[in-house]
């Protein structure tokens, strides 16, 4: 043993006995968690998802350095980021660009869960912590938003602010006391600022450790359904399952090295991408006086935004945007299917969670338009049939003929 | 002390009130942070009545001062005889034509012009929108609209086509759920509205 050897093992034998469950630790998380062998594609989406969380953060950390949380100064500072701050422009793109990008992800990790049941027995836990992360998610992408103070952050603070109001009795105040002023002012800036770079990170980390906590617990789900944990070796550990480091770090590097490369192309050279990361009518200064002529939601609010705008009824149509989010936690409980991978599910099940996919895009688009009576008409039948996809699952997820689903996971090689 | 007997009756009474006495003490803590989010005393005040000069407006029908008051747009505007005469005749397709909801108008205005008695032509209203808090397009002419072949002047709202009449008074069929706010005003002289403070004698 040479001396750099005994320099660190000491080293490490102090640490180990100062902190003696670290090792173990880092063993159940990375060396030693065992996921199964046959991730495809769709399991990129977790680790992106960490992945813009940290740019988020990072970024973020940077723009606060320049950025003036005044109604005053707000819209100046950010562009004054953008023109004279060096880098600010990229950094401030990476930001916007990272809040869709973010979305994007955790929409596909979430079409995963569902279409693969990932969410089932024993992994409700798993799924009810990342809808909360899902929830908080969008409350910080609403705050971010209207930090630029443009014409669109302004009133969209106004038109989802006001949602409140329809709450019976307490509304009118209730709005006044989250804006902090008789209208969406300085002092409502100012308090959106304070949630959106401090209170809700916080809690969306905490949630974080939380999911990937409840996660590594149960182990992983796989594109086939199939229990690794079922058939293990002499020494305990499953058949199926290869260790999480240095498999899929690796493997995952590769897939974050070919989403960065998309994001970069964004980021280069369709940073706004078209008015959907980042609405033209938020280039305008906030003008409390004037109302845009249209007021839309950033693109991944849309499908809830249509189903708002499908009830003709404030309360209702408040009570429906909402229920549409807190409907997807009883997912665990709607379905009662014996098998968990749409693989193994009968034709009546991948048809009708196709065209739940389609109809949730086909939403997205119709809260991005004017609402004609055409399109107003089928936003009200897509929202029916998003609720009744759920109320109704406890029903058609327990009909049809399943497949077998075998004890090991198959060999396609 | 050591043998003593463990009083589990006593420790289980003394933990519950010692967390009882925790939870009021960490709810009245509360209270500065919760009250904190309330509109502060410079918000208060910057929210005072404000005085309109409609001198101009007296003579032009059709023409709108716009003014602000804690923020919201007021609108001042008069309204023709004919205008004035077309009102009861929407009632049948408007959700509220008696504007019973007191929240929305003040009791001095409960009326088919929604104004002070004896001043009609002249309407005062907050031009927001009562769905979701946009400002309404305003259409005073009495002419078929692409949203309404049958229109008798009004507002529109450009965000989710809430349609309101010269009376702020809100259609059915539409999202908005009610009237357009009639705010607190009086008359200081017959060229001068005080918006945000009720007439006297008036609630």
């Amino acid at each position: 043993m040479n001396a750099i050897e005994r320099v660190v093992n000491n080293a490490t034998d102090w640490f180990n006995q100062r902190a003696p469950g670290f090792l173990p630790f880092y063993r159940k998380h990375m060396t030693e968690y065992y996921a199964p062998k046959n991730f495809n594609f769709l399991y990129y989406f977790g680790v992106l998802a960490m992945v813009v969380l940290v740019n988020q953060i990072v970024t973020g950390i940077f723009l606060t350095m320049h950025y003036k949380p005044s109604a005053m100064e707000a819209f100046a500072s950010v562009e004054y980021i953008m023109r004279d701050v060096a880098g600010g422009w990229i950094i401030r793109y990476m930001h916007s660009t990272g809040a869709s990008l973010f979305f994007v992800v955790v929409y596909l990790h979430m079409f995963r869960g569902l279409i693969y049941g990932s969410y089932q027995k024993p992994r409700e836990l798993v799924w009810v912590l990342g809808m909360l992360i899902f929830l908080v998610l969008m409350a910080e992408a609403f705050l971010g938003y209207v930090l630029p103070w443009g014409q669109m952050s302004y009133w969209g603070a106004q038109v989802i602010i006001n949602l409140f109001g329809a709450v019976p009795v307490i509304g009118p105040e209730l709005t006044e006391w989250i804006r902090g002023d008789y209208l969406v002012s300085d002092a409502t800036l100012n308090r959106f600022f304070a949630l959106h770079v401090i209170a809700l990170p916080l809690v969306i980390l905490l949630l974080v450790v939380l999911h990937l906590g409840a996660l590594h617990e149960v182990g992983s789900n796989n594109p086939e359904g199939i229990d690794i944990k079922k058939v293990k070796d002499e020494k305990g550990k499953p058949l199926d399952g290869i260790p999480f480091h240095p498999y899929y770090t690796v493997h995952d590097l590769f897939g974050i090295g070919f989403f960065l490369t998309v994001a970069a192309f964004i980021l280069f050279f369709v940073p706004t991408f078209g008015g959907l990361f980042l609405e033209y009518d938020n280039f305008i200064p906030a003008d409390p006086m004037v109302t845009p002529a249209h007021i839309k939601p950033v693109w991944y609010f849309t499908p809830f935004y249509a189903m708002l705008r499908a009830v003709p009824d404030k309360l209702f149509g408040v009570l429906t945007m909402g229920g549409a989010v807190i409907i997807l936690f009883g997912l665990p409980w709607f379905d009662r299917c014996k098998v968990k991978s749409i693989r193994y599910r009968p034709m009546l099940h991948k048809v009708l969670i196709a065209l739940f996919a389609v109809a949730f895009v086909v939403l997205a688009y119709l809260g991005m338009q004017a609402g004609s009576p055409v399109q107003t008409l089928t936003a009200r039948i897509l929202t029916v049939f998003y609720f009744a996809f759920f109320l109704t699952m406890p029903i058609w997820s327990a009909m049809g003929q399943t497949k077998d689903v075998p004890a090991r996971i198959p060999d396609h090689d | 002390m050591a043998n003593h007997e463990v009083n589990t009756g006593r420790r289980r009474f003394l933990t519950a009130t010692t967390a009882a006495v925790g939870a009021i003490g960490a709810g009245f803590a509360a209270v500065p942070f919760v009250t904190s989010f309330k509109p502060s005393a410079r918000a208060q005040t910057a929210g005072a009545p404000v005085s309109v000069n409609i001198a101009k407006i007296d003579n032009e029908p059709g023409m709108r001062i716009i003014q602000q008051w804690r923020g919201k747009p007021v609108w001042v505007f008069k309204r023709t005889p004919e205008q004035l005469a077309a009102l009861p005749s929407l009632d049948g397709s408007l959700r509220d034509p008696k504007s019973d909801n007191a929240d929305q108008t003040p009791a001095f205005a409960k009326n088919e012009a929604r104004t002070i008695k004896g001043k009609e032509n002249i309407a005062v209203i907050v031009g927001i929108c009562t769905h979701l808090g946009c400002s309404p397009t305003f259409v005073p002419e009495m002419l078929p609209q692409p949203f309404d072949a049958e229109w008798k002047g009004g507002f529109y709202c450009p965000c989710h086509q809430s349609r309101f009449d010269l009376a702020g008074r809100v259609y059915q069929g539409v999202p908005a759920p009610s009237n357009l706010e009639v705010p607190p005003y009086h008359f200081a002289d017959d060229n001068t509205v005080v918006i945000g403070v009720a007439p006297e004698g008036a609630a």
